[in-house]
């Protein structure tokens, strides 16, 4: 039992069905290196214990009666931008630091309706703006490979929580990149879907028109049985695509032989850290031994991606943000003395620095008069980017390249100016912008810290690019590895 | 008109919103009716809770589609829903879904009847769909103002009317038909106390002669035809003035107070709000099909210009009779269905349904649904009439006590004995008594006083109790009295 | 570009957010190093191309059916509400 948390949540959903564990057993474990992480990487806001022992018997229950889903009885944990019912949900902000959610997320309801058992709410920047998880208002998430260093952002907390083994999966969602940076930073698997494949309703909007749900898991396999059940149509999110779910499992061990890779030119560029560029390259050597063919595709506008999001995003949530006016729910200022006074003291004090600057460049780049130069421009980058894509994969099956610029960075390096912060989505807010589904994999390390291969697919090509990382992930143990302190 | 008005040209746009009268709301699935406890029937969306997100009620968007298409104006194939950002207590979300650049109805028009009995055509520039916002209850509260979100999410039409309007007269016209139409369409059920027909008035004045349009101000939220017209005259009046003392019109937002009978400037130190649209990305692009919108051209009932026009031609009424019985569908198949069992008597069908019958339900305030008086009933008066069997003066009395009892016109006729005296033999020994009573007045009659006529017409239906038939008697007493 | 102190508490007034007198240089000089780099997107040549609103082209709007869904459930949300009467929220007094 001392090992338990080394399996994978494949094997954890097996050995429950085969009852070589129960589930409080597993949830018991898994909350004791929680506790204990806490002061060292503080990845969780929120550890709902009683509640979790409580489904974790009920799971029991249902696993002893033959009554089981595909994942009774396992543990997850939800990023706290994820509305759930009863419990805190705080999106890493002064502001929602009082919000009990009335309601489920659909996410979270599916996931409970598969029988996961959820052990609490991770930590993350405020309002999902950040990629370092610094500007969380519960304090930085680490790195477990690293405690000085950042998880990366903004779903810090999901990332290093699955790195440490503090739960085989965590849901997480990805605006410009916060799936994939942190999981590259941390060493571990972590994919966003399609734009419309995962239900958006109860996920706290960032940016309506980017973000989308997803998790970080320790492999393709794992995340592969989680997106199986997070995924599908919802009549309540009207930009839900309805098409059927894959058996994303099934699918998973085709192989590649033929399978046409390309690999961004414009990724590997002067501001790729050079021994980050040679752990990619070398995985994408075992990519062509495993029978892919390997070619440069150009996506000449790709390079503008970071400026576009940095005009669409702010302007999304500039409006998303405006219902916390301290009215219904969530902070409110002392003392208001009027309505104005309520409504700018309430925000003034209840959001961070970052997420004031965004809804301030939002507000600026949709006002008369800058709307055409600004907003109207980037959306028409938007599109030349799109077809970049569209293009390119008109070419080859999937696209790849470095998920970040380098690896992980020491807390407080990167605070001093934003548009540093910024640039470490380079590589990831392409797939956003285009609502493409794209994943990351661990392919090494450089200096003790883990690199990241980024796997990018068409619309609804999950399958797809889980199948390569699949493929690659037989071939190689990086994602096996753990952090010297939680293995 | 007076030397000042003739220097001068009004130009008035009306902006109306409807509610559309769906069940439920146009992005949630919490109920839309009336007058719940507060926020009894604000859903998680129209409270605007973290995550929340729109889905588009369907049968808003064929309402909207209905109206379109009454007014004759181009559908969008493809419309957008925009944010329309700003901070009110009452705008949950902290904007509201609505439709900017590309509305789901554009260009189209309505022919309004002037007092003079022309026909004039309004333009309507578009009609858009949006989400109404909660109620804040300023009163009663202290120091607090209290949001109600019931309202919140409500589907509204707004439609604007191209600045065609030139007089207030002119702009009653055009809200009335307007009113008319949408309940025509069952779309809005037009009731103006409980607010789900709102008017906002853009009023501006020019030199007459002149092509440029003057700064104009925006009178909002008057909720009557009547406090419409005093409001435009007041503003009209107002701006003339104004600017003849030397001063500019300010564009500003105004409310009317119906107390004072003046308008007054609404926001104090509010800046120009910069509403920031742009296209909501929870909501994707609107797309309607040909099929869709035959469906919902087949599913349009005869329009009131239709129908007063049929009426006219059909029955033979007048202009102005056909106008005011299609003034709703209710009332016209009332009237109708009454011609129906009286088909010889349009006519008089059409006096008695816009006389009596409108009078006595006026009295207890109530619609011509109420089923006070079914149609059937009162054809069944209207063809006694028509036989004769009694003048159209019992039939008053007649239709009184069936309004009371609820019996039919036979009954009553019957168990009161009013049936009209048309026995001629009857009708000259009542005149000879009354001659043979009144000596005197036979005299001056006989002498040339023609005025008694009248007096003995009088008292032969008293003696009769006012059964004798009028054409009749008439005709008996011009050869009876002269002697 | 430089965006004065008079821009930022404008935009800041917008957003209805209260900023410290000592904070607004730092947003002057944050905003305006990002809108300056956020340029960038001028050098490319849009010229015949539309705006992209959505992620997934050629999608269009799904209708629900007009169906009342909800209950009254104003006690359950108004539990976390900062302050309410008689099931209104309440709101400093405003006058119009």
């Amino acid at each position: 039992m001392t090992a338990i948390h080394t399996n994978s949540l494949t094997q954890l959903a097996q050995g429950l069905r085969a009852k070589t564990f129960s589930s409080v057993e597993l949830v018991r474990a898994y909350l004791q290196r929680i506790e204990a992480s806490q002061p060292q990487l503080n990845a969780f806001v929120s550890v709902t214990a009683e509640q979790a022992l409580e489904a974790a018997a009920a799971a029991d229950r249902d696993l002893a009666a033959g009554r089981g889903g595909p994942l009774t009885g396992v543990p997850i944990a939800h990023k706290d931008l994820f509305c759930t019912a009863g419990v805190r949900t705080t999106c890493g902000s002064r502001m929602l630091d009082n919000f009990v959610s009335p309601y489920d997320a659909t996410v979270v309801a599916k996931l409970k309706a598969a029988g996961a058992v959820t052990l609490g709410k991770l930590n993350m920047d405020e309002f999902a703006m950040g990629s370092s998880n610094e500007t969380s208002y519960y304090g930085p998430v680490r790195n477990p490979w690293n405690t000085d260093f950042v998880p990366g952002g903004s779903s810090g907390g999901s990332a290093a929580a699955v790195a440490a083994r503090l739960v085989p999966a965590a849901t997480a969602t990805d605006t410009g990149g916060s799936i994939r940076q942190p999981a590259a930073l941390c060493g571990i698997t972590g994919i966003k879907p399609t734009y419309g494949r995962v239900s958006r309703y109860g996920m706290i909007a960032f940016a309506s028109s980017l973000d989308q749900g997803g998790v970080l898991t320790r492999s393709a396999q794992d995340a592969a049985l989680m997106l199986r059940e997070m995924a599908g149509f919802d009549p309540n999110d009207s930009t839900s695509v309805d098409t059927p779910v894959p058996d994303y499992v099934a699918a998973l061990d085709a192989p590649l032989a033929g399978v046409k890779i390309g690999i961004i030119k414009e990724f590997f560029d002067e501001g790729l850290d050079r021994q980050y560029e040679h752990r990619v390259r070398e995985a994408l050597a075992v990519l062509a031994r495993l029978g892919a063919s390997l070619r440069e595709v150009s996506l000449p506008n790709l390079p503008l991606s970071v400026p576009v999001y940095y005009v669409v995003a702010p302007a999304e949530c500039s409006s998303n943000l405006a219902r916390y006016d301290g009215v219904r729910f969530g902070y409110r200022c002392k003392d208001p003395r009027d309505l104005q006074d309520l409504y700018r003291r309430s925000r003034g004090e209840g959001f961070g620095a970052e997420v004031k600057r965004r809804v301030m460049t939002g507000t600026y780049v949709l006002s008369a008069g800058y709307y055409d130069a600004y907003y109207l421009k980037a959306q028409r980058v938007r599109q030349l980017i799109t077809a970049d894509f569209k293009r390119a994969f008109g070419e080859v099956d999937v696209l790849v390249g470095p998920t970040s610029p380098t690896a992980a960075f020491r807390i407080g390096a990167k605070t001093a100016d934003p548009i540093t912060m910024y640039l470490n989505d380079i590589y990831t807010i392409g797939a956003n912008l285009a609502g493409l589904p794209a994943l990351s994999v661990p392919c090494g390390f450089v200096a003790g810290l883990p690199v990241g291969l980024q796997i990018v697919g068409a619309h609804f090509a999950e399958a797809r690019i889980l199948n390569v990382a699949h493929r690659y992930q037989l071939e190689t143990d990086w994602h096996l590895q753990a952090p010297e302190r939680f293995t | 008109m007076t030397a000042t008005e003739s220097a001068w040209e009004t130009v008035i746009g009306l902006e109306i919103h409807a509610q559309l009268a769906t069940r439920s709301k146009i992005f949630s699935g919490a109920s839309t009716a009336y007058g719940a406890p507060p926020n009894a029937q604000a859903s998680l969306i129209d409270l605007g809770f973290p995550g929340v997100l729109p889905v588009l009620n369907g049968e808003a968007v064929r309402m909207a589609v209905r109206f379109g298409l009454a007014i004759g104006a181009r559908i969008a194939r493809q419309s957008v829903f925009a944010r329309k950002n700003y901070f009110y207590p009452d705008l949950p979300k902290g904007y509201q879904i609505s439709q900017y650049e590309l509305p789901i109805v554009a260009q189209g028009a309505l022919d309004i009847v002037l007092d003079d009995g022309s026909t004039k055509r309004i333009g309507i520039t578009r009609a858009h769909l949006e989400e109404d916002a909660g109620k804040s209850l300023h009163e009663g509260l202290g120091a607090f103002t209290g949001v109600d979100l019931n309202r919140a999410g409500t589907p509204l039409l707004e439609i604007v009317s191209e600045p065609d309007l030139r007089s207030a007269k002119e702009a009653v016209a055009y809200m009335k038909k307007v009113h008319t139409l949408v309940r025509y369409l069952d779309i809005c059920d037009g009731n103006m106390q409980e607010g789900s027909f709102r008017c906002d008035a853009n009023v501006s004045v020019r030199p007459r002669g002149s092509e440029k349009l003057g700064t104009r101000a925006e009178i909002k939220n008057i909720n009557s035809f009547r406090f419409v017209e005093k409001a435009i005259q007041y503003e009209v009046a107002r701006q003339i003035e104004l600017i003849e003392s030397g001063g500019k019109v300010v564009q500003e937002t105004r409310l009317y107070d119906p107390d004072k009978g003046e308008t007054r400037s609404m926001r104090t130190k509010e800046e120009a709000n910069d509403y920031r649209y742009f296209p909501d990305p929870d909501l994707l692009p609107l797309a309607l099909d040909e099929t869709f919108i035959e469906q919902v051209r087949a599913s349009l009932p005869e329009l009131p210009d239709e129908k007063a026009a049929r009426l006219s031609s059909q029955y033979g009424l007048s202009a102005y009779d056909a106008g005011v019985l299609s003034a709703s569908r209710a009332l016209a198949d009332y009237y109708e269905r009454v011609v129906r069992a009286v088909p010889q008597e349009p006519k008089l069908a059409a006096n008695w349904v816009m006389g009596e019958l409108a009078a006595a339900l006026n009295k207890e305030s109530l619609e011509i649904g109420s089923g006070k008086m079914p149609a059937e009933r009162l054809a069944g008066l209207l063809a006694r009439i028509a036989d004769q069997t009694i003048s159209g003066k019992i039939a008053k009395e007649v239709f009184e006590a069936m309004w009371e009892s609820g019996e039919g016109a036979d009954a009553i006729i019957e168990s009161k004995g009013l049936k009209q005296i048309t026995d001629t033999g009857a009708i000259e020994r009542a005149i000879e008594e009354v001659m043979a009573k009144n000596p005197g007045q036979l005299a001056e009659y006989r002498a040339g006083k023609d005025k008694l006529f009248g007096f003995f017409v009088g008292q032969v239906m008293k003696a009769t109790q006012g059964k004798a038939n009028p054409a009749q008697l008439n005709e008996l007493l011009k050869r009876k009295l002269p002697g | 570009m430089s965006l004065t102190r008079a821009q930022i508490e404008s935009i800041a007034h917008l957003a209805r957010l209260e900023l410290e007198p000592a904070e607004i240089p730092a947003y002057q000089e944050s905003l305006s190093r990002i809108l300056d780099w956020v340029g960038q997107l001028d050098r490319a040549d849009t010229g015949g191309v539309a705006p992209m609103a959505h992620p997934l082209a050629g999608l269009t709007q799904r209708l629900r059916p007009d169906v009342v869904t909800e209950q009254d459930r104003h006690e359950l949300y108004q539990a976390i509400a900062p302050q309410v009467a008689g099931g209104l929220y309440l709101v400093p007094k405003v006058i119009e």
